[in-house]
């Protein structure tokens, strides 16, 4: 195998396992706070920008995950 | 990679030097950028009235609500008002520099050199050394703030503590993750911008014209979430760090 194609595999396994964990995250959070909604629809305004947040802090652990997979392509 | 007709590069273009430092194209949109909120905050502020005209009143309203929601992280209005300018800086120059990543000169205009095109601008964010500098800075404000505010020796306390092996080990973890927030503030902002760089690329490749106008749309979202959590991160960890910490080897009149 050359260098390009264990490169180009090495991208895609990089972002693609990289963006499993934040995707399952994302989707717990955005569920809870559906829960949370539900349960108390007064309260949706502080619940929908908390819940944005969270999905920010979780959001950046798989973007970091694409960088990387960036890096390896791009970079040397 | 110009086989695959996708060009896309990781640093930032070099434009030439000044005194024998470089100038990327990243620093002259930053200049662009500081340009406009310094020409923005001299014609915004330069005769405040008493009943304010409609640019005035857009400023306050929005000033007044960071304020209050400062004064409620704080629980202290004169607190809130210290830590303001910080906070308020650093969100209005990476959001401005996110709304500027759109406009049509950005990445179009640019020079030829030895027969390679370099954009005269680029996205400031998409540039890990102008995200480093403000993840330094920022990190260096919330310690130096934390120092004055709670003093040396009981911050440093929070780090070192030689109570108990328990204490000592949580304190170097402490420390860690608070170095580790060089890393996280810098690879976040830089992340989230460049990817959405790279998506556009990529997705003006495949369906050009049409796919890249929502995700444009959506990206302008991100960047001013992007550079409101950057702003959020700096005033709750600063909160965190002027916050007398607890356990400490001496605190009996812990006011928390």
């Amino acid at each position: 195998m050359d260098i390009d194609a264990a490169r180009l595999i090495a991208m895609a396994i990089a972002a693609g396992l990289g963006v499993l964990g934040p995707g399952i995250g994302i989707g717990l959070i955005g569920g809870r706070a559906m829960d949370a909604i539900g349960r108390n629809p007064d309260a949706s305004d502080k619940v929908v920008s908390n819940m944005i947040l969270a999905i920010v802090f979780t959001e950046a652990l798989g973007i970091l995950a694409l960088v990387v997979s960036f890096i390896i392509k791009f970079v040397g | 990679m110009e086989q695959h007709g996708l060009h896309i590069a990781l640093s930032a273009e070099r434009l030439g030097t000044l005194f024998g430092l470089p100038i990327p194209n990243t620093l002259v949109s930053a200049w662009l950028v500081m340009l406009v909120l310094i020409i923005t905050a001299f014609v915004v502020g330069k005769k405040p009235r008493l009943v304010p005209g409609p640019v005035q009143n857009f400023f306050e309203m929005i000033f007044e609500f960071v304020i209050g929601y400062m004064t409620d992280i704080f629980g202290n209005r004169e607190r809130a008002l210290k830590f303001f300018p910080f906070v308020a800086t650093v969100f209005l120059f990476i959001a401005t520099s996110n709304l500027f990543d759109f406009i049509p000169l950005f990445g179009s205009v640019g020079l030829f050199h030895n027969g390679e095109f370099t954009p005269l601008l680029r996205p400031v964010n998409t540039d890990l050394n102008v995200t480093l500098a403000l993840a330094i800075i920022a990190v260096l404000t919330i310690e130096i703030s934390g120092i004055v505010v709670v003093g040396a020796l009981r911050y440093a306390g929070k780090f070192f503590n030689f109570t108990s092996p328990l204490n000592f080990v949580v304190g170097l973890i402490e420390f860690v993750s608070e170095m580790s927030r060089f890393i996280s503030f810098s690879f976040r902002l830089f992340g989230n911008i460049f990817a959405g760089e790279v998506l556009l690329a990529v997705v003006s490749y495949f369906m050009p014209y049409v796919l890249p106008v929502p995700l444009m749309a959506f990206e302008t979202f991100v960047g001013i979430v992007q550079a409101a959590v950057f702003a959020m991160l700096c005033l709750f960890f600063i909160k965190l760090a002027v916050t007398d910490p607890h356990g400490s080897t001496h605190s009996p009149q812990a006011g928390h």
